[in-house]
């Protein structure tokens, strides 16, 4: 409760500061500062010192897992801004407005790491969506994010009413958007809930870019301004993930013998779509959009699992991603050129960030010893301990080791090329969040339980 | 009048607005369909809550309020993402002057 009440004031406070702050710095120190203190309210609220006591009637509750991916989040939001803030100045002149919006997207995530209602899964998604549709656009003059932004609205719009005609289809039957209450019934299941869920297990794929509902995400990543891409595919992609297997799991556990089979399909869709399109790729920000959606497959398994190694590793995955990909596009955004070429050379022009990105890519890939070797195992075991379906365990590490070939092009263009990528000037902070980052990802690869002990304690 | 009426005429709706959306090239259209699309969501969310409300009303005589105030929220947010589309559309007129989705193949290379 502390993080959504604080979350909302701090975007409000950061449209207020646009008009009254002169210097573009003393803006961004306000965000980072911010976004520190609210990092800082989580936490306490985790150690039991909630500031407010709102009666919300059951419909937002606080439990464990959604502390503890808020935590995840913030900590990653804060590394974020810490690392591209400055580079949101070049994208337009209405800087502290991208802060506010992105506080306001927080305050979303809070919302659906936390629903015990449809009608605030519903509220958090759009609070999340609606900011989005403005930063991908927000570089105005350019058409390729005008291009972006209006493709992300139309088909967001359009998921966004398929999900009400799901809720409404619920509704019907049930008479409730109490998600524990939809979680009760005795007589068989009956056509019109079957069609509801169906329709929100659709929209949800539609959201977090699951094949064969993704075909809007390369577009969109790809015309958005690179910084706002490296919020949307990493936090933002998990904080709906996080909604996904919360509704799944609270509203239709009952129903998993209906489901698992179309989301193990779609898993596997996603996954064969995502790592082979991202092999042909040409452009590195174009791969990561595509690595995004091979990446959703595998949160998929959690999905189609539901089991405690399921959400523990949903919340490793969330973690392990979301530093990897924030550094990799932090590097990314220095760039001038973002094809593969572009990074030829870099790694005797930047030794340190060519370092760092290295174990970015590597933790992707899923190279033991880094955060994304032990979320990927997470996620199979929890999908070997339903005891069904094999076979998608072993398709699942044949395209883990398919995604090693795109993310080691970057590697090998960084240190086995020659070529002289453009000299980036970087600030010695930037440098040492850089190796935060870095020491975060392999740290939670050696100790997992640094960040899973959390969730019990 | 029974709700099976209600139901197949917010489904008809319904699927108006998704034929409109994925065979209209115009974007102001398509944007059209999707307001319909959720107006059929809004219709069907009032008349279940009628029918929750006379099959309860005697246990609870606050039942099925809930689906009515869901389309207050549905209302407002679709408010909401009228401001913002209108404002994207607009913004892609300025720089092209057309408002057909046709053009939206730059990013296909």
């Amino acid at each position: 409760m502390n993080a959504l009440l604080l979350s909302a004031v701090l975007g409000v406070i950061m449209m207020f500061s646009g008009i009254m702050l002169k210097q573009k710095s003393s803006v961004r120190n306000i965000a980072i500062a911010g976004m520190g203190l609210l990092l800082l309210v989580n936490i306490l609220e985790m150690n039991g010192a909630v500031f407010f006591k709102i009666d919300v009637r059951g419909m937002i509750v606080f439990d464990r897992f959604a502390l503890l991916f808020d935590t995840i989040v913030f900590i990653s939001t804060l590394l974020y801004l810490i690392l591209s803030a400055r580079d949101m100045e070049k994208v337009g002149i209405h800087y502290a407005d991208f802060f506010a919006l992105i506080f306001f997207i927080l305050c979303g995530i809070t919302l659906t790491s936390s629903f015990k209602s449809l009608l605030i899964l519903f509220l958090g998604i759009e609070i999340i969506s609606i900011p989005l549709y403005i930063l991908t656009g927000s570089d105005k003059r350019n058409l390729k994010s005008n291009e972006a932004s209006l493709k992300y609205f139309l088909l967001g719009a359009f998921s966004t009413g398929l999900m009400l005609m799901g809720i409404a289809l619920i509704y019907g039957t049930k008479g409730s958007f109490d998600t524990i209450k939809l979680n009760t019934f005795t007589q068989a299941p009956d056509l019109l809930l079957i069609a509801g869920m169906t329709l929100l297990l659709f929209s949800m794929s539609f959201k977090v870019s699951a094949a064969p509902f993704h075909f809007w995400t390369p577009d969109v990543y790809d015309g958005a301004p690179t910084v706002f891409t490296s919020f949307m595919a990493t936090i933002v992609k998990a904080a709906v993930f996080i909604a996904f297997i919360r509704l799944f799991d609270e509203a239709f556990g009952l129903l998993q013998s209906q489901w698992q089979l179309l989301v193990a399909i779609i898993t596997v869709a996603t996954l064969i779509i995502g790592n082979i399109t991202a092999v042909f790729q040409q452009s590195v920000k174009r791969m990561l959009a595509y690595s995004s959606i091979a990446q959703a497959g595998f949160m998929m398994l959690s999905l189609y699992a539901m089991n405690t190694d399921a959400k523990e590793g949903l919340l490793l995955y969330t973690a392990a991603y979301s530093l990897a990909t924030i550094g990799i596009f932090a590097v990314l955004i220095k760039m001038s050129d973002y094809t593969f070429d572009g990074f030829n050379g870099f790694a005797r022009q930047q030794p340190l960030l060519a370092a760092t990105t290295t174990i970015f890519l590597l933790s992707l890939a899923g190279i033991p010893l880094t955060a994304g070797f032990l979320a990927k195992f997470y996620m199979l075991k929890a999908a070997l301990g339903t005891g069904k379906h094999l076979w998608l365990v072993i398709f699942a590490v044949l395209m883990a080791a398919v995604s090693v070939y795109y993310y080691f092009r970057v590697i090998q263009a960084m240190y086995f090329k020659e070529g002289n990528a453009p000299l980036v000037h970087v600030t010695p902070v930037f440098k040492w969040t850089m190796i935060v980052l870095a020491a975060l990802v392999i740290l939670l690869g050696i100790f997992p339980n640094l960040l899973l002990n959390w969730y019990y304690f | 009048m029974p709700v099976n009426y209600y139901i197949f005429l917010s489904i008809a709706l319904f699927c108006i607005g998704i034929a409109g959306v994925l065979t209209r090239r115009n974007a102001i259209i398509i944007f059209m369909c999707i307001e319909i699309m959720l107006n059929a969501v809004n219709l069907m969310l009032v008349a279940f809550s009628k029918m929750h409300h006379l099959k309860n009303a005697a246990v609870d005589a606050t039942a099925g309020s809930d689906g009515q105030i869901f389309v207050f929220f549905i209302m407002v947010v679709a408010a909401a993402e009228v401001s913002v589309g209108l404002a994207i559309i607009v913004m892609m007129y300025r720089n092209i002057h057309s408002v057909d989705v046709n053009f939206l193949n730059r990013l296909k290379h």
